[in-house]
This record gives structure tokens, C-alpha cells and sequence, in this order.
């Protein structure tokens, strides 16, 4: 009984703020042991780059080295923006996830209140069982089957257009049709993966205020109504402020396989301008760290702020 | 279900049909496309580009995984990721578990500093050309089997739900006791803390598997050999660079050029297959887990 409070005393935390560093190295050995492997290996693969890219306030040589590269100072920045893909490039991967957030956003909360209607166990799980699987399907198949579905010339899209009498047009090669193409397939792939954390807010809600409800004679669409989408108000915010907080932060890999010379035009968002720029053809190693740290900055200020924001709101917040 | 049903008022009568039907139509929605390139993988080529197979599989044919699995190409790029997959999820496990657990230790010091040391690449990053750079030209890691399973092999988001479990699921008496009885670190770690932490263990295992199954890009940017390229690669040149491969000329070839076309044409619904088959094998036994998982690492993290 002694020892167990003598190690309660060790513990508390008035004690330990007054420990020394000295001493919780020594008590605490195998903790910074255990964590060793994982500073390492952000210090090299995260912390390394953002050492690495002041090469984008540098002339970049391989040759000569980051220091040896001679300082041009905010040449690179200046060029990017003064350039015409500059408009472009940003204003696509802004229009993009904001159209994406517009349309999926509410369409997960929709499906996870009408995941929340069932009152058949099984079937309830099939359709979230059902609905979780295109999230594990990779990006290249995902766009591989979209390029295969849209061909005008092949499968059941082009011979549906030719049963009803329409000449086919390319879907892919249509810079108009890109964006919903993007959507659609996204909705399709993510929805009832991005539905699951409302289906859990939802199962949280108290049993007794259904039972009221009933008793007060509310039908269904009004336990919605006023029980249901109250409560997923406050998990909702949080989420679609998390969202608005990456809204520069566009993924790279679907927008790059999806791209062509023909929708190029709303395809090209930053990170791709960025792979193109600094590794394809004769790369722009400095231009294209402008271009990227431009966007790592731009994110840094929206996440910060939107995080803020959210911690403002309510008591759960991201950290 | 039947009995409640007759007692409904007529109201959320139909409004219980109604949404049985959108639910219907939900799922009818997701599987389709997945169903049509099941049976357009088993289908005769020419009925499947002509739109006459769009219910069922007409004509059976294995010849399309005959073809595909004839391809020495997709062997390697399986191997090379089953490898890489296996690997890197091991690594990353040893990696992020003991973090997590010692993030998770209200005693230890370094806590509040070491975590928004790791949150801070959350938010900012060096990016792609600088990352590029220091793998390639410091580290010389291009074409090797290690920029596969090396570098960003921890998740520091993955690593916050293992630590917000062991913060939840293990009291602090619990190591105090442990340690009153001689347990050292490691040992509560390997025998207490992680055998009571399976779930959460599971669904981080399983993001890792999945992302390292369907990574891309790192190979796209760090691998020229053919003889490292993971599947996703190999993927992608038949389904979208649509390289035609030396079996479906070889073996459509005696078909003539319509027949490597067709040839062609389905290896790309059998490869899509064959890439995705293992994920969906597995993903429903790990299912029951996600909810948690996507619980713990949103509210708490």
C-alpha cells in the first residue's frame, strides 16, 4: 500500500514538472527508446525537405548543391505568378475541391441518415458493407475503370449512344465533362466511407428522445428533423470546416491520370503543374519548389485558420 | 418487423418503402460497375465492346486471365508488391505502435514537445521537388527496393489513433501496478498494451496494407527498373498508357489486329480484377473495425 503511493506521488503531475530533464531521461529510457524510430524517420523525410526547399529562393544546380546554388531571392515566386498558368492552375484546384466538397459533402450525411433509418440489422450492414468497398479500390483502377466505362468507341456507353441514335462523344476529351466525371466517380468511390463518422454520431443518440418523440406523436421525418440532424450538427461542422481547411490541398494522382491534352485546360491543378514543371521534360527544380512551397504555405494558413476556427466552435477540436 | 409494420400509420408506411428503395437503388448504384467488369472480364471480347453483355456473362471465357496471367509483367509487379506491401507494413508498425504508446504516457516529458513536433508535418510539408531531391540525389535511394518501404512509413495520423486507444483503453493504474510487480516498459508494451489494443492495431494495419497496396506515386517517381515496379504500375500501363501486352498480340495476334484489339480490350477488365481482388478479399473481415477506427482518430485525435 506504501509503494503504490509512493509511486502515485512520482507520478503526479506537480512533481514531475518540477523533475528534471536529467532524471525523466533516466525513468523514462525505454519511452524516448521507443519513439526514436519514429523522429528519425520524420526528421529525415519531413523535416529534410522543408531544410531542402529554400532551393526555390535559389538559381539550382545539382551540381553545385543547395549552397552552392546562387540566392535569386523571390525571382521564382515572381515568375509563377506573373505567369499564365498561374490563374489557371490555382483557380482549377480551388473550382475542383470546392465543387467536390459542394456535392459529396452533403450527399455522405444524407447516406448516413438513411443508413440511420434502417431498423433491419442485416440489411443496414450490407449496404454499409457494400458501400465501404470502392474506398479500397486503388486510384489507377478507379481511373482505369472510368476511361474504360467512357470509351465512345467500346462497352456499354458507346452502344447505348449508337442504340438510341447519338453520336458518341468523348466524355474524356470533353473539358466541360471533366469536372463531373472527377465528382461523380468520387462520390461513387468515397461516399460510404465519409458517411461512417456520421453513422457513429448518429448511433450515439439517446434512445429515450425517440421514445419521447414517439410519444409526443412525431413521425419519421420528423424524429429527422428535429433529432436526428441536430445532433449531427456539431460532428458535421467540424468535419466540413477539416475540409474547407485542405481545400488547396488537391491530391495529385486522380487529377494525373485523368488528365489529357484535351481537358488539360481544367485538369492542370498545382500539384500536377508542379510534378510537370519539376520533373518531366528539362525539370525546373527552383521554379517548381516556388510553386510547391507557394501551396504548402497557402495550406499552412488555411488549415491554421480553419483549425482555429474549429476549436472556436465547440469542444471537439482536431487537436 | 412485419407485425410493427401492419401498426404504422399510413405516413411512415410509405415513408419505410420508400427509403428500403433508396436503399435498393444505393446499392445497386455502387455494385454495378464492379459486377459489369466481373462479367465483361469472363465474357467474349467482341459481345462486351458491342454492348451485348450488360446483365450477365455471355460466352464464357477464361482465355482474358489466361492471357493476363501468361504476362510475365504482372508477376512481377504482384511479387514486387506483395513484397513492398508486407514489408512496409511491418515497418510501419514497429514504427508507429511503440510511438503511439509512449505519446500516449501522461509521465513522459517529452509528450506536448514530440507531438506537435510530429503534428507540425501535418500541416506543413517541404513538398514534392525538395522530398525528390534529398531521396534521390542525398540518399541515392532511386531504384532500390527501399524507397518503397522507407521513406513517410509512418502515418503520424494513424500514429494519434494508437495513442488516443492506449490513452482511453489503459488506465494508468494499470502500468503502475504492472510496475510495482518488476514490468518493465517493454515488457507492458508487448504483453499488456498491445494485446488489449488488437482492434485499433488491426484497422492501422489494415490502413497501412491498403496504402501500401495501392501506392503509386513513389513508384511513378523513384523507379525506372521494370524489375522493381509495383503492381499499380503495371496497372496503369495496361489500363491507361493501353501498352499493348506481348500475350494479348501473340495470342489474339493469330486473330489478326481485331483480335489483339479485343485481346486487349479485356485484360483490361480481368486486370482490374486481378489488382483489386486481394483488398476486397480481405476488407470484409476487417469491416467491423473501421467504425471504431474512424471514431477514435476523428473525435479524439
Amino acid at each position: 500500500m506504501n509503494g503504490g503511493n509512493a509511486v502515485k506521488k512520482a507520478v503526479n503531475p506537480h512533481q514531475q514538472h518540477k523533475r528534471s530533464w536529467k532524471l525523466e531521461f533516466k525513468r523514462n529510457k525505454a519511452l524516448y527508446f521507443f519513439i526514436l524510430p519514429a523522429i528519425i524517420e520524420v526528421i529525415i523525410f519531413n523535416y529534410m525537405p522543408m531544410y531542402g526547399v529554400q532551393i526555390a529562393f535559389r538559381n539550382f544546380k545539382p551540381i553545385q548543391g543547395i549552397w552552392g546554388s546562387k540566392w535569386v531571392g523571390m525571382k521564382w515566386f515572381l515568375r509563377f505568378f506573373n505567369s499564365p498558368q498561374f490563374e489557371t492552375v490555382v483557380l482549377n484546384t480551388i473550382t475542383l475541391s470546392l465543387q467536390l466538397l459542394i456535392f459529396s459533402f452533403p450527399i455522405s450525411l444524407l447516406f448516413a441518415l438513411l443508413i440511420n433509418q434502417y431498423k433491419s440489422k442485416r440489411f443496414r450492414s450490407v449496404v454499409q458493407t457494400v458501400s465501404y468497398a470502392p474506398h479500397f479500390i486503388s486510384t489507377v483502377v478507379m481511373c482505369g475503370m472510368i476511361t474504360l466505362f467512357l470509351s465512345p468507341s467500346q462497352g456499354l456507353y458507346g452502344s447505348i449512344c449508337q442504340a438510341i441514335g447519338v453520336k458518341p462523344i468523348n466524355p474524356m476529351g470533353e473539358a466541360s465533362l471533366y469536372r463531373p466525371i472527377y465528382i461523380i466517380s468520387d462520390i461513387w468511390q468515397q461516399m460510404g466511407w465519409e458517411s461512417i463518422i456520421f453513422v457513429a454520431a448518429l448511433s450515439s443518440i439517446d434512445p429515450g428522445l425517440y421514445d419521447a418523440a414517439t410519444v409526443d406523436g412525431a413521425n419519421r421525418f420528423q424524429r429527422i428533423l428535429h433529432i436526428e440532424i441536430p445532433s449531427l450538427v456539431s460532428t458535421a461542422t467540424l468535419i466540413l470546416i477539416m475540409r474547407i481547411g485542405g481545400i488547396m490541398s488537391m491530391g495529385f494522382e486522380k487529377s494525373y491520370l485523368l488528365q489529357n491534352d484535351l481537358n488539360s485546360r481544367v485538369s492542370e491543378i498545382i500539384a500536377t503543374y508542379v510534378y510537370k514543371v519539376g520533373l518531366t521534360g528539362t525539370p525546373q527544380y527552383s521554379y517548381s519548389a516556388a510553386i510547391g512551397l507557394f501551396n504548402s504555405v497557402i495550406n499552412l494558413c488555411l488549415l491554421v485558420t480553419f483549425n482555429s476556427l474549429s476549436r472556436r466552435f465547440g469542444e471537439t477540436s482536431l487537436w | 418487423m412485419d407485425k410493427s409494420f401492419k401498426h404504422m400509420k399510413l405516413g411512415d408506411k410509405l415513408f419505410e418503402i420508400f427509403i428500403l428503395l433508396v436503399g435498393v437503388l444505393v446499392l445497386l448504384c455502387v455494385i454495378y460497375p464492379l459486377y459489369y467488369v466481373v462479367i465483361a472480364s469472363i465474357s467474349n471480347p467482341s459481345l462486351v465492346m458491342t454492348g451485348g453483355v450488360w446483365l450477365y456473362p455471355r460466352q464464357l471465357t477464361l482465355d482474358g486471365f489466361e492471357a493476363l496471367l501468361g504476362e510475365a509483367k504482372i508477376w512481377i509487379g504482384y511479387r514486387n508488391t506483395i513484397f513492398y506491401s508486407i514489408a512496409g507494413t511491418m515497418l510501419s508498425m514497429l514504427v508507429t505502435i511503440p510511438a503511439a504508446y509512449s505519446l500516449s504516457r501522461k509521465d513522459f516529458k517529452a509528450r506536448r514537445p514530440l507531438m506537435l513536433f510530429f503534428l507540425f508535418t501535418m500541416y506543413f510539408s517541404g513538398g514534392l521537388i525538395p522530398t525528390y531531391l534529398l531521396i534521390s540525389n542525398t540518399l541515392h535511394l532511386t531504384d532500390t527496393v527501399w524507397v518503397m518501404i522507407v521513406p513517410f512509413c509512418l502515418n503520424v495520423y494513424n500514429m494519434i489513433i494508437v495513442r488516443s486507444y492506449f490513452e482511453n483503453s489503459l488506465p494508468a493504474d494499470l502500468w503502475e501496478a504492472a510496475q510495482l510487480d518488476g514490468c518493465s516498459n517493454t515488457r507492458f508494451l508487448i504483453t499488456i498494451a498491445v494485446p488489449l489494443s488488437m482492434a485499433v492495431i488491426s484497422v492501422v494495419m489494415l490502413y497501412y496494407l491498403v496504402a501500401n497496396w495501392n501506392a503509386y506515386f513513389n513508384g511513378l517517381i523513384y523507379l525506372r527498373d521494370d524489375e522493381l515496379v509495383p503492381l499499380q504500375l503495371v496497372l496503369r500501363d495496361i489500363l491507361l498508357m493501353n501498352e499493348m501486352m506481348a500475350n494479348s498480340l501473340s495470342t489474339g495476334g493469330s486473330m489478326g489486329l481485331d483480335g489483339a484489339m479485343k485481346r486487349a480490350y479485356q485484360i483490361k477488365f480481368t486486370s482490374i480484377i486481378v489488382g483489386t481482388l486481394p483488398m476486397m478479399i480481405l476488407y470484409p473481415f476487417l469491416q467491423k473495425y473501421f467504425e471504431k477506427g474512424v471514431m477514435i482518430g476523428a473525435i479524439k485525435g
